[in-house]
């Protein structure tokens, strides 16, 4: 049945680029989420009036997320070439996708990051710091903890952008269900497949979307 | 004991230069409960962050037993600040930590290990009567029991002064008697010192032993909480000492009651400490000819005694009525005479 339907899929083929667009999904989004925390916390510790205060680092860190979020990815993808050539070697393959997906995701993710870290009553901080707090146990037992459900749904969302970022990425080689739907199946004519590649990249995206939820709700104590 | 010498401190508010706080100097004693009253943006909040070093002066020391706070920084000054912990008016309580876990985050801060953390955890919980209660979270407490958990959190690394800034201002006015009480029990028992800054003189009068008015930056009055009430000297002070004795003695008032007491002299007695449990009516009626009508009456319960007002309306002849003055002056009776035929 399912065989009739997709007549032309080779789903040995389609399996490996499910894992491929899995892989780089679940890469960029640790990465994306690891610098897009430090871009975020940065930004916010070093707005005027907060424990860092710091226009010069504020202004350039400010920059570089806003210059990043800016480009457009497929521009990002070219402009990051002889970076990523430097870095892992090679321009083709899961691999080398992740550098680009990982620059263009993170600043993105920083804003999020810093949005949930001002909705954080002024109030609380003032209290750590009261109680002799680090400004290192503050980042780790107040700022974190307490915009821990707008950050998941933040990488949540991030991660779900990744997904339709690794397609694009496809398109110039990087592996996976993007590079399958555009070579077997947009340049062949084969329609099953890339609706197949498509059904797989949905059922992607709601699982991501599906488990965020979950954990976000689960975080809240509000 | 907490010492300010000729603190100010100046904001630049880009359109100039404000000062929140304005040469103020204090003095408190330790075991005393210490009230600052003013309206916002008298500089109270300010003056009380400079207290745990929130906020630095621009100019003038601020000193807390063997800590210069002005002078210290960094590792030492977080030190110090477990000893001078603070309450809030928001409590400003950690939603993602559970009543228990919230209580034990400055024994985390001060590193005090694991075990010894839950032990002195149900201690507190024990002392601010939230048993039961250490597995909730914030959001499932009302403001009281909000404000036990601040409470407990700042008792936790055994502070030698509590700050409270607006501590019941939030809080409905049964649940702002309930933590009065339970700030003095706890002055009382571990003999903290505690300084709080309020708007409302009612917590003034319940808890406080002496208070500063302030106004503008400056300390406008400080005195025995007892002798503020007895007798105000500012201005802004009478206006507060009214919020709680009710007998304002503005023209308009003594035009309403004179309206309604048309005849005789109204007299206005006030009695201090000991006064207001002697029976000073009945022997005055004992004693003197006069007839007496209570008008309007009030006594304030202060922890350094009681405070009186009463306003009487006497009738008969101006010798009678000057008599019965006399009788009371002598029994050390404040009286003021509001109004005479």
């Amino acid at each position: 049945m399912i065989e009739s339907l997709f007549p032309n899929v080779d789903w040995e083929k389609m399996w490996e680029a499910t894992i491929e667009t899995l892989y780089m999904t679940a890469m960029s989004t640790f990465f994306t989420f690891v610098i897009g925390l430090v871009l975020g916390i940065v930004l916010f510790l070093t707005a005027p009036r907060q424990l860092w205060a710091n226009k010069i680092v504020n202004w350039l860190t400010g920059a570089f997320v806003n210059i990043f979020r800016s480009i457009p990815f497929i521009i990002l993808i070219i402009l990051l070439i002889p970076f990523t050539k430097f870095l892992i070697g090679t321009i083709r393959g899961p691999n080398a996708a992740l550098p680009a997906l990982i620059i263009g995701a993170a600043p993105f993710y920083a804003r999020m990051v810093l949005i949930a870290l001002k909705e954080i009553d002024r109030g609380v901080i003032e209290a750590a710091r009261s109680m002799g707090a680090t400004t290192w146990t503050i980042i780790r037992k107040v700022l974190l903890p307490e915009s821990k459900p707008a950050l998941i749904s933040g990488i949540t969302v991030t991660a779900i952008a990744l997904v339709g970022y690794t397609a694009m990425a496809g398109i110039i080689g990087a592996g996976g269900l993007g590079t399958l739907a555009f070579l077997d199946g947009f340049q062949r004519s084969r329609e099953d497949v890339t609706l197949m590649a498509t059904i797989l990249i949905l059922v992607i995206v709601f699982a991501i979307q599906f488990i965020g939820d979950f954990v976000t709700t689960r975080s809240d104590k509000r | 004991m907490i010492e300010l010498k000729q603190v100010t401190k100046t904001y630049d508010t880009g359109k100039g230069a404000l000062k929140a706080v304005d040469g103020v100097d204090l003095s408190i004693s330790p075991g005393e409960i210490f009230g600052i009253i003013g309206y916002s943006g008298a500089g109270k909040s300010t003056l009380i962050r400079l207290l745990n070093g929130l906020e630095k002066p621009t100019s003038g020391t601020v000193q807390i037993n063997d800590h210069m706070i002005t002078a210290i920084k960094g590792a030492e000054l977080r030190k110090a600040r477990q000893k001078v912990s603070m309450i809030f008016q928001h409590f400003n309580l950690l939603w993602s930590r559970t009543v228990k876990d919230n209580i034990a985050f400055p024994l985390e801060i001060a590193g005090v290990p694991k075990n010894k953390r839950d032990a002195r955890v149900m201690e507190l919980i024990e002392l601010v009567g939230l048993t039961g209660r250490e597995n909730a979270y914030p959001s499932q407490l009302s403001g009281g029991q909000k404000q036990r958990v601040g409470i407990a959190r700042a008792l936790a690394n055994d502070p030698e002064v509590l700050l409270c800034d607006e501590a019941t201002s939030a809080l409905d006015p049964e649940t702002t008697d309930a933590i009065l009480d339970l700030l003095v029990d706890i002055n009382k028992r571990l003999g903290l010192t505690i300084v709080l800054i309020t708007h409302e003189m009612h917590v003034i009068r319940k808890i406080c032993h002496r208070v500063a008015v302030m106004e503008g930056g400056r300390v406008v009055e400080l005195g025995d909480v007892l002798s503020v009430f007895q007798a105000p000297k500012a201005e802004i002070t009478k206006r507060f000492v009214a919020q709680v004795t009710e007998t304002e003695d503005s023209n308009e008032t003594i035009k309403h009651l004179r309206e309604l007491y048309p005849t005789g002299d109204l007299v206005k007695l006030v009695f201090v400490g000991d006064q207001t449990e002697q029976p000073i009516l009945t022997k005055l009626i004992r004693t003197n000819p006069v007839e007496v009508n209570i008008v309007q009456g009030n006594i304030s319960h202060t922890q350094r005694g009681a405070y009186g007002t009463l306003i009487l309306q006497l009738k008969g002849t101006h010798e009678e009525i000057a008599n019965a003055i006399a009788f009371l002056n002598n029994e050390n009776i404040q009286t003021e005479v509001m109004a005479n035929d």
